[in-house]
């Protein structure tokens, strides 16, 4: 069990028609919906958990989901360093998780 | 801009477009000033207000919200005045003084992107309604996936309906925890418990004292009962007096540990008990942002928030704040206090009734303000829940014991020589996580109303690429002063 995106179904705010996007992490599609961040795609296709830490090499994800704590880093089509939960998701983003070898 | 002034308006900038900074605007436009409006996010609103985007438009975002209407009212005034530039994905990301006044440093475009424009902005009159975020205790296995801050459950549900996960169980302490269950409830999730470390007395010490004060507080009173139904439709328990003091899985959550507390919040021995669920929200108060009220200079208090006089006005000329950067009293506060902070950033007159008004729901904020630090304030027992392995910084995994151990090597105290040599606050937050909690820990609890804000300063608001202060133009690059790296605590840029 793990995060979900809330199906439009059932969502009580009767969300309109969904715009799906893809984008392609470590090389496999995730599919999430336009307008939504590269975090709000990861954990609402029930990935929780990406980057990898510098010195344990321990596996994290989103935790303040608002930009402050910088757990959720990713690669953004070649660039490093960007908070995933803050990033929006464009079509055909290319996400490579981050791991030891590099952060700042 | 005040290089380029034709005229005897004042330029205005709102730094923060939550409840307080969207009041602030306002009001400065109506009082006859040019406003610039920033906000680092995409879309207006705050965390308060933090809402879909326009790409996924929803019949009854309403629903997840209070005081939707408000929000419409202010986002739809302010596009639509002629005086009001609203600058989204502005991040301002350092704040020189200078003898003519305040200059901010902002790179507008998508975060944490390359090649962003910057825009170098000195206003007249500086209102900074830059808000609070999530203070979570540390605690065993709180760096495990799955684990949250309660403001990132709420953010998710309202921003992205995402729910953190199947079972959740929501810890810590105050009455935010409440409207983050019910987020999570409308997302779907089964919150399996509310965990809330203050006790009964605690709680009614701080709710039930002179009860009559909180009559004109019904507002609030009557938000908070929406959330008492939904925990009672949705029968979630609620235990005063107790916390998650553990975090157990392989490499993500799989279940919790819950222990009573004691009225320091020691948790009592014998009492815990292991609870199944594969998402925990936890959160134990806020901490104000307070990055560019300290690089203005602005005096703060023994609790190290913005000292503001009743017009919020700050220590420094020029420059007021509004919001909980100035106390943490919600939104109704926010709403007044921005509103006056505006008003008088603008020249205008403070003195009316509106102001008056807007004084008096600031008063009634600071009132509850008072209660949640009464009933909900950090209490020192809490360090009994750490092991030597429990990580204290999550950036660089510096763990309990070893700046205990450091401590003892070094026989030092003081913050930043601890800092540099556990590494613990050096990464990329910035110390945001674990600042203060080190400095609890290294002052002991008793002291942490008297703490120089030493952790709280950054020159650097947000790390900047090397690339991005390269393109800058020479005026706008930081002073030596601010580039210290013993000061931002870590390398300015990535």
């Amino acid at each position: 069990m793990t995060s979900y995106r809330v199906p439009a179904e059932r969502d009580p705010v009767r969300p309109g028609a969904d715009r799906p996007l893809t984008i392609l992490v470590d090389g496999e599609p995730v599919t999430g919906t336009a307008g939504q961040t590269i975090a709000g795609v990861l954990l609402g296709a029930g990935r929780r958990e990406w980057r990898t830490t510098t010195t344990g090499g321990a596996p994290r994800g989103v935790f303040c989901g608002i930009g402050v704590c910088f757990d959720c880093l990713v690669e953004v089509n070649g660039l490093r360093d960007v908070r995933a939960c803050l990033r929006r998701a464009q079509d055909g983003d290319v996400v490579t998780p981050q791991g030891p070898e590099a952060t700042a | 801009m005040s290089g380029t002034r034709r005229d005897a308006t004042r330029d205005v900038v709102v730094v923060g477009a939550g409840p307080a900074g969207l009041a602030a605007a306002r009001a400065a436009a109506t009082a006859g000033a040019r406003v610039t409006l920033l906000d680092a996010a995409d879309g207006l609103g705050g965390q308060y207000w933090r809402h879909l985007p326009a790409e996924r438009p929803a019949d009854r975002e309403g629903l997840l919200h209070h005081r939707w209407a408000t929000y419409g009212e202010l986002d739809d005034a302010l596009r639509a005045h002629p005086d009001v530039t609203v600058l989204p994905s502005a991040q301002v990301w350092s704040l020189e003084r200078l003898d003519s006044g305040i200059r901010l440093n902002v790179l507008v475009g998508e975060p944490d992107g390359a090649g962003r424009e910057a825009l170098v902005l000195e206003p007249d009159a500086l209102v900074l309604a830059t808000g609070a975020h999530d203070r979570t205790l540390p605690f065993p296995g709180w760096q495990l996936p799955g684990v949250y801050s309660a403001g990132a459950a709420q953010a998710l549900a309202k921003g992205e309906r995402v729910a953190v996960g199947w079972r959740v169980v929501v810890a810590g302490a105050g009455p935010f925890l409440l409207p983050v269950v019910s987020s999570l409830l409308q997302t779907g999730a089964d919150v399996v418990g509310v965990h809330e470390a203050s006790r009964l007395g605690s709680l009614a010490r701080g709710w039930l004292n002179r009860p009559w004060e909180l009559v004109g507080a019904a507002g609030k009173a009557g938000e908070l009962a929406g959330y008492v139904r939904d925990l009672v439709r949705h029968r979630v328990p609620w235990r005063p007096g107790e916390a998650v003091v553990a975090a157990h899985g392989d490499g993500r959550v799989e279940a919790v540990t819950v222990a009573r507390l004691d009225e320091r919040w020691a948790p009592v021995a014998g009492t815990e008990r292991r609870i199944e669920a594969d998402a925990v929200c936890v959160s134990h108060g806020f901490t104000p942002r307070l990055e560019l009220a300290i690089a203005a200079g602005c005096d703060l208090t023994p609790d190290r928030f913005v000292v503001v006089d009743e017009t919020q006005a700050t220590s420094v000329p020029g420059v007021w704040a509004a919001g909980e950067v100035t106390g943490i009293g919600g939104a109704d506060a926010a709403l007044a206090e921005g509103a006056v902070a505006g008003t008088a950033a603008a020249g205008g007159d403070t003195c009316t009734g509106a102001a008056r008004a807007a004084g008096r729901a600031r008063t009634r904020a600071r009132g509850f303000a008072a209660r949640i630090k009464a009933a909900h304030g950090i209490r020192g027992g809490w360090t009994g829940w750490l092991r030597d392995d429990t990580v204290v910084c999550r950036c660089e995994e510096t763990t309990y014991g070893r700046v205990r151990e450091v401590v003892e090597l070094t026989g030092s105290h003081e913050p930043r020589s601890v800092k540099l040599t556990s590494r613990a606050g050096l990464g990329p937050c910035q110390a945001r996580m674990c600042g203060r909690t080190l400095q609890e820990l290294l002052d002991g609890p008793e002291a942490t109303d008297v703490a120089p804000p030493t952790v709280d300063r950054r020159p650097f608001v947000v790390p900047v690429r090397l690339g991005d202060l390269a393109a800058l133009p020479s005026t706008s690059r930081p002073s030596a002063s601010a580039s210290n790296p013993e000061e931002t605590g870590h390398e300015p840029a990535f």
